[in-house]
């Protein structure tokens, strides 16, 4: 069978009793046994707990027909979870080795609400240990491939989750956010990928990295799949206390796009801006009012995350002393080692007031340049990262070198904001490009009207690697 | 550049209990100076009136109702299942102070 690339395509081949949602697992479990073998996409197959939930799907549509669709509005949606979500009874390493036998005793939030909506867990995927790095390449269970090219990166930390939709392994994925891992791995393997509001998603259950930036994203193939996401899991658990329940934007009909000039700069790839300033020229052709603005202190965001994150990383990873559950200390890798030692460094007695407190304030500065410009313009329209994907081992060996990959991504962490990865084409030879919109808090909505406008206009289709 | 020294890069792994080796100490130091390098651009910056950030929600204190929600608790097997170390429903711990003659 052809498998198919939307949620409601999915829906209604399974209305139409097209094929059964059983069928679709095995559908999804051949590709995996076919090519993860290189690919390595996912850390866990949960073969069993797939074909349980599929029959459930199936059971309902029997018995409720399409109504079963209005109860579960995510019913027969396949899922790969990123390791990083706590999974009942299933395996959850973070990618690290440290946890390689944790098996949870209770499960994320998300991971429930996507069940409870009628979504089919396939497995759990590959990772930057801790959802450290923006390659995939510092998993401890070995680096993920770009199937769109092997020898390339697919972009990380959600580098398995990302990599299994373009592989066509899974319907949709999650992921986490903190300074780039949902949209660079989406931009790198030609996918939408929300990093929503900060305090939109619940993160009850997630394997934290810092605390004040991560996010709960996803994964899909169009802006349609991501919203319907977004819409199962969104909102408060009473769990996690960072929820903020607020008024969601509603878009506008005029709408005004900003390009900040602080994320087209020398040394961002040619190819990609053309692409993006491409993209650009058609929301003008369509309607949207376009204005060139600034956020000056963008430069300096990346120091400023990258002080504030490995403080909160230092923070985090201490609650791991392989008494209660995992392995001891001794089995961090280079990378943890790297962020924790960083991080206790500068929130250290002498250092904690010219790095920790100096990066808070230029937080404080950076959040006030996106509260001037969005008095200026709707949404910001930017790259989401300088290059395109890049090869495999290219920047592993210096860690500044990729830090600096996620110089256009962080800010959004840094001030909260939500950030949508948009695939718009490929280079000539064939790597993924994509560009992103960033808004106020709380207005996906907004976002994902803008990013359908485009999909519209470019009459785009949803592809998979040919593996 | 060299702004981190070993002593220091010692110091740091012992406050977060790790455990390194020399090797390591020479590769750490080399990368961890080169990253506080690129942070020294955020003298450029003028933050003499700024307040920190520590969060963007703008939420303060959030409280719920002292009840018990037995929904959000493990119970005890469940709480030990991560581990093979434990004695008499407990979790068993390297010890801390070492039994000296006085």
């Amino acid at each position: 069978m052809d498998i198919p690339l939307t949620i409601k395509e999915t829906q209604v081949g399974l209305k139409k009793k097209k094929f059964s949602a059983v069928e679709l697992v095995d559908g999804y479990l051949k590709n995996i046994a076919k090519s993860d073998k290189d690919i390595n996409s996912f850390v866990t197959v949960t073969e069993e707990v797939a074909y349980a939930q599929a029959k459930k799907a199936d059971r309902l549509i029997l018995d409720y027909g399409d109504k079963a669709f209005e109860d579960y509005p995510l019913l027969g949606v396949t899922v790969a979870h990123k390791d990083l979500f706590l999974t009942k009874g299933i395996r959850t390493t973070a990618g690290a080795k440290l946890l390689e036998s944790y098996v949870p005793a209770y499960s994320a939030t998300v991971v429930e609400k996507l069940e409870n909506a009628g979504c089919i867990m396939l497995g759990k995927t590959n990772c930057d240990a801790w959802a450290h790095g923006s390659s995939g390449e510092n998993s401890d269970f070995g680096p993920t491939k770009n199937p769109w090219n092997k020898k390339y990166v697919p972009g990380g930390s959600s580098s398995g989750s990302a990599a299994a939709l373009a592989a066509n392994m899974t319907l949709i994925a999650t992921g986490t956010d903190t300074g780039s891992s949902v949209r660079l791995p989406a931009s790198f393997c030609n996918l939408v990928g929300l990093k929503p509001t900060y305090g939109a998603v619940s993160r009850y259950g997630v394997i934290a990295m810092a605390s004040s930036l991560d996010t709960v994203g996803c994964f899909g193939r169009t802006v349609d799949d991501v919203e319907n996401i977004f819409t199962a899991i969104r909102g408060g658990d009473g769990k996690d206390s960072t929820v903020k329940t607020a008024e969601w934007q509603k878009p506008k009909a005029k709408m005004k796009l900003g390009i900040p000039k602080e994320y087209f700069i020398k040394g961002t790839d040619q190819e990609l801006e053309k692409s993006i300033l491409a993209a650009i020229e058609i929301y003008r052709k369509n309607g949207v009012l376009i204005k060139e603005v600034s956020l000056p202190l963008t430069k300096y965001a990346i120091s400023a995350y990258y002080i504030i994150a490995p403080a909160e990383i230092s923070s985090n990873l201490s609650r791991y002393d392989g008494i209660r559950y995992g392995n001891l200390r001794n089995s961090f890798a280079d990378e943890a080692k790297r962020r924790i030692m960083l991080g206790t460094y500068v929130l250290s007695s002498g250092y904690y007031d010219a790095y920790y407190l100096k990066a808070m304030k230029v937080r404080s500065k950076i959040i006030q340049n996106f509260e001037k410009v969005f008095q200026e313009v709707d949404v910001l329209v930017a790259p989401v990262s300088p290059t395109p994907p890049f090869k495999l081992g290219e920047k592993i060996q210096d860690p500044l070198k990729m830090y600096l990959a996620d110089i256009f991504t962080v800010p959004a962490n840094l001030a909260g904001i939500p950030g949508l990865a948009v695939p718009c084409g490929f280079t000539d030879k064939g790597l993924s490009l994509g560009f992103q919109l960033m808004g106020p808090r709380f207005s996906e909505n907004t976002l994902f009207a803008l990013a359908k406008l485009f999909e519209k206009a470019t009459n785009y289709k949803p592809k998979v690697a040919n593996l | 550049m060299a702004k981190l020294t070993k002593t220091e890069i010692a110091h740091v792994a012992r406050l977060a209990k790790l455990k390194i080796t020399s090797a390591e100490t020479d590769k750490f130091q080399k990368q961890l100076s080169k990253v506080l390098d690129y942070f020294n651009e955020l003298d450029e910056v003028d933050t003499s009136d700024q307040e920190p950030t520590s969060q963007t929600t703008g939420l303060k204190n959030v409280f719920r109702t002292d009840e018990i929600r037995t929904s959000g608790c493990l119970s005890q097997e469940e709480t030990l299942s991560g581990t093979d170390r434990t004695k008499n429903g407990y979790f068993v711990v390297d010890a801390v102070l070492e039994n000296k003659d006085l």
